[in-house]
């Protein structure tokens, strides 16, 4: 929403999102969430709170997971964005989707693209999480539905299906 | 040919599971119609007051807005739920702060915010009541007169319509008493409330949105646009979490952006942020609950007074109906003897509460389960053998003098979650260890019912309709206006469908609701759809497989024992003959009251739901007196809710449900200021994240009842009762102390335990008779 006073100064930034290049003409501070959807119509990513505290707009940026709604597209500038949009491989579900789908670890929804890429972050730093590290890793991301149990079984069942990095490495 | 094995009873993947995991599905901020502009909406700063003067600040180019105020509604300036207190824009006055005055349309979202705070209104202001307590006194009257003055709706419930007799206060051993209050709660979906809205000179009003009953919208823009219902059409679209926040609230906002559409002449999109949708939607009613109850010495209850009264806010909204499911709640699951229930619902300057998820059951459940742990105390018995001496069960009447047929056994239910929960044996620990340490221990449990369906005669006044009908590739598809929010409408009611036409799960399919396309199967609320909706969508397939039976293989047409003797293909076959020959096939079915339910709503007695939930539920907590936190480590929730029709999504509802009920207990408080929402933000009011909740172990007792689809009851808001009594009562078990309201947060542990330096036990040294009525709750310095 800080389109208003930035309307007439544009900025060119190139990212990468989901593989691909992308340059947006933007107001330098408009919040990585608004560029995602309005600009490049992926709205897979969520508004919640708009003041990162529910993961709803979650993304992965450089392999970080971030709240969008706290990056202003300047910082950007050269990054490697993952949305939930990107996750899939080869428009197959990901083992982590496919997980969330067979355990109930998705009600409504909403929290759900913020869920994945929370799980996928925590899997890619560890890989056989234990259940107080996956509490953990996935405390920046309100569900008001399923009360966590659910997706929390649905990580260790993602866990499980993947085999550990060490050992493929 | 084989059995095709049911579906009910599986667990199939959810319908729309798919592209939420995706982050496909559609939900209504994700939607951009052609030509759509923004809405917001100009707020009352002030919670009561005259309006003196609105203006403009020159500033902004008002020019390219659109603004609607009262005048421009086209019907009544009303949002109507059960009566017509509430406009839908203020004109004159204003009765809680965030009242909607003025609203506001612009193509570019971005420059609302600026807009809507460059309109300035003036106000005489008028002195304004935030507490029962304060409406009470009557000093202003804020709504209605006379009699109703500041209230919205009263209920006397007597057991057999008769008083309590003044000699069972007389002759009994004991009475006790004790106040218990609950706070509001925020339903705190992650998707705020929002809308599309377009308006067509010919055909009407279009409003698509995130909602939980699509038929109350339709009735809410008929009344607004003074329209009849054929040219109000509204279509739910994926909604991220309602919890009862969605079924109220869509009328406002949706009559709001459908005015804007019409005077703008564009689609027009109305999605608020989460500050405004904390700061000016429904919450759960706070609620004051007084109890006196005469009991005997064996812990027998003889008779029971309770005094309830819940917080409306400012307009009636849904008050009167949550009041009446607290009311036939609050006596819980037990046999009273004589009981009196006197109920109020009263009006405040606060934003109107609404409904969420329990819809004022567990306000009522909360002081009950509190008030039984007290009165086994004075008594002498534990918290277990108090409830065992009066439980309800099959045979017995309720408070409301319903018999109870089916089924009932709490004492099975009592000792298979003490069991389960390793209840005596803990409690044993922590008794021996407490005393030794700073972190106290405690667990806790409480009992409870829950009705489901629309109360009384409510389900016959809805009159709820459902169809299938075949698509032309052949298939059945389901039309309801019950609508999917996360709690698995859709893929059980595509469940129910499948096992009643033989067919595979994956072959059903389920409409969005359209109320231009589906029938009114009635709001989805109430815990009612899997009972009641679902039972109409297995009569509606019986129904259309009765219709393509000549179409079948042949030998076929025993009714029940068909199934099994086609395939998929075969009735695709079917199907698709009969739809050549007849063009289409569409089947119905509508709700059946039972013969024997019968419902007086001017007594308070009678069938109050066709079938209950019963429930058990055990906290374990620990106190640390350093930090003065409680934090529940263990949840066990056993529960009977008839036949589970899908495992994962049942204990996913009831694991939801009391993570609700512990937040709801434990952490959730709005912060009022001068009638405003101090803390309308994530960032203060705290909902429990992942690292919050404990092991939460659901069970269910599956006992088929006979009167919703394969057997099953209610499921969705009977978690939200339980946890919260649950979990004070192990609370007083681990402290010793007994809170009696809720939100109970560190600071209100710590002010209790520091009130009086060495003590950490109450004195119940007193003897407590009829005599001295002692208030027991309370250390006596």
């Amino acid at each position: 929403m800080q389109a208003d006073r930035g309307k007439f100064e544009m900025t060119r930034v190139a990212l990468t999102v989901n593989d691909e290049k992308r340059i947006v003409e933007t107001p330098p501070m408009k919040r990585l969430l608004d560029v995602l959807r309005e600009d490049l119509h992926l709205t897979g990513a969520k508004e919640g709170c708009g003041e990162g505290e529910c993961g709803a707009c979650a993304v992965l940026m450089n392999g970080d997971l971030v709240n969008s709604c706290l990056v202003p597209i300047l910082q950007t500038q050269g990054a490697e964005i993952i949305t939930i949009e990107g996750i899939a491989i080869d428009k197959k579900l990901h083992p982590i989707q496919q997980c969330f789908l067979e355990q109930g670890g998705a009600q409504c929804g909403i929290c759900t693209p913020g869920m994945i890429l929370a799980t996928y972050h925590l899997l890619e730093n560890i890989p056989q999480p234990t259940l107080l590290q996956i509490q953990e890793g996935l405390n920046g991301n309100l569900c008001r539905c399923t009360g966590y149990m659910r997706i929390f079984n649905s990580v260790l069942a993602a866990a499980a299906k993947a085999t550990p990095q060490s050992e493929t490495q | 040919m084989t059995n095709r094995p049911q579906t009910v009873g599986s667990s199939p993947i959810r319908k729309e599971g798919r592209d939420k995991v995706l982050g496909r599905a559609q939900y209504i901020d994700d939607i951009t119609l052609p030509g759509m502009w923004f809405g917001a909406t100009v707020r009352s700063s002030i919670p009561r007051g005259r309006i003196t003067s609105i203006s403009f600040d020159p500033a902004i180019p008002w020019h390219e807005y659109t603004i609607v105020s009262a005048a421009d509604i086209p019907g009544e300036n009303t949002i109507v739920h059960l009566t017509k207190d509430h406009p839908c824009l203020a004109v004159t006055h204003v009765n809680h702060c965030q009242e909607p005055i003025l609203l506001l349309a612009h193509p570019n979202r971005a420059v609302l915010p600026a807009a809507v705070a460059a309109v300035h209104i003036t106000y005489e202001e008028l002195p304004a009541i935030f507490t029962i307590e304060d409406s009470e006194k009557k000093e202003q009257i804020i709504w209605g007169e006379g009699e109703n003055a500041n209230t919205f709706k009263t209920y006397l419930m007597q057991k057999d319509q008769k008083p309590i007799p003044d000699e069972v206060w007389q002759t009994a051993d004991y009475i006790v008493e004790g106040e218990y209050r609950t706070g509001a709660q925020e339903q705190l979906y992650i998707e705020n409330n929002g809308v599309i809205a377009e308006y067509d000179p010919e055909k009407g009003v279009t409003v698509r949105g995130s909602m939980q009953c699509p038929f109350y919208l339709v009735h809410a823009l008929e009344l607004v646009f003074n329209l009849p219902a054929e040219k109000c059409r509204v279509i739910q679209t994926e909604t991220g979490g309602a919890f009862g926040g969605k079924e109220d609230f869509p009328s406002v906002i949706g009559s709001h952006a459908a005015l804007l559409a019409m005077k703008s002449a564009h689609p027009v999109k109305l999605c608020y942020d989460r500050a405004e949708d904390m700061a000016a939607t429904t919450k759960r009613h706070p609620s004051r609950t007084r109890h006196r109850t005469a009991v005997s010495k064996d812990g027998k209850l003889l008779a029971g007074e309770i005094d309830f009264a819940i917080d409306g806010g400012a307009y009636a909204t849904l008050s009167p109906v949550v009041l009446s499911r607290g009311t036939i709640h609050a006596p819980g699951p037990y046999h009273w003897p004589h009981l009196t229930v006197r109920a109020k619902a009263m009006a405040t300057n606060i934003p109107p509460h609404g409904a969420f998820r329990g819809f004022g059951a567990p306000q009522s459940i909360f002081a009950l389960e509190r008030h039984m742990d007290k009165i086994a105390k004075v008594v002498g018995l534990t918290p277990e053998e108090l409830r065992r001496r009066n439980f309800l069960g099959t045979g017995y009447r309720t408070a409301t003098g319903q018999l109870l047929k089916d089924p009932v056994d709490m004492q099975h239910l009592l000792t298979r979650a003490l069991e389960e929960s390793n209840y005596h044996a803990k409690r044993k620990q922590f008794d021996a260890e407490n005393p030794i340490s700073t972190i106290k221990r405690g667990i806790g449990f409480a009992t409870f019912f829950h009705g489901a369906g629309f109360t009384g005669s409510g389900e016959r006044r809805l009159n709820s309709l459902v169809e299938i009908e075949l698509t032309a590739e052949g298939r059945p598809r389901i039309l309801v206006s019950s609508t999917e929010f996360g709690q698995g409408t859709n893929t059980i009611l595509c469940q129910i469908a499948a096992d009643a036409l033989n067919l595979p799960y994956e072959e059903v399919l389920i409409a969005q609701p359209d109320t231009t396309l589906v029938p009114n199967s009635g709001p989805t609320v109430a815990s009612r759809t899997a009972m009641v909706v679902g039972k109409l969508v297995e009569r509606a397939a019986e129904s259309l497989l009765a219709s393509l039976a000549p179409f079948l293989p042949p030998l076929l047409n025993r009714a029940r024992s068909r199934a099994a003797q086609y395939t998929r293909t075969q009735f695709c076959h079917a199907a698709l003959k009969y739809l050549a020959q007849h063009g289409s096939l569409k089947t119905e079915a509508r709700y059946q009251s039972p013969g024997d339910i019968f419902w007086d709503d001017n007594t308070y007695s009678g069938e109050a739901y066709p079938a209950y939930a019963w429930a058990v539920y055990v906290a374990e907590v620990v106190v640390d007196t350093t930090t003065y936190s409680a934090q529940v480590t263990n949840f066990y929730a056993l529960q009977e809710v008839g036949k589970v029709l899908h495992p994962i999504l049942a204990a996913g509802q009831i694991e939801g449900g009391v993570a609700q009920g512990i937040g709801y207990a434990l952490y959730e408080k709005c912060l009022w200021r001068n009638g405003h929402l101090a803390n309308n933000q994530m960032t203060n009011y705290i909902m429990p994240t992942s690292a919050d909740l404990p092991s939460i172990h659901v069970s269910f007792e599956e006992v088929p009842s006979p009167h919703g689809a394969y057997g099953a009851k209610g499921i969705g808001e009977l978690p939200m009762d339980g946890p919260a009594p649950a979990i004070l009562n192990a609370i007083e078990h681990a402290t010793g102390l007994a809170f009696n309201e809720i939100p109970l947060l560190p600071e209100d542990i710590f002010e209790r335990m520091t009130r009086i330096p060495t003590s950490s036990t109450e004195d119940l040294d007193p003897i407590i008779d009829r005599d001295t009525q002692v208030e027991t709750s309370e250390v006596s310095a």
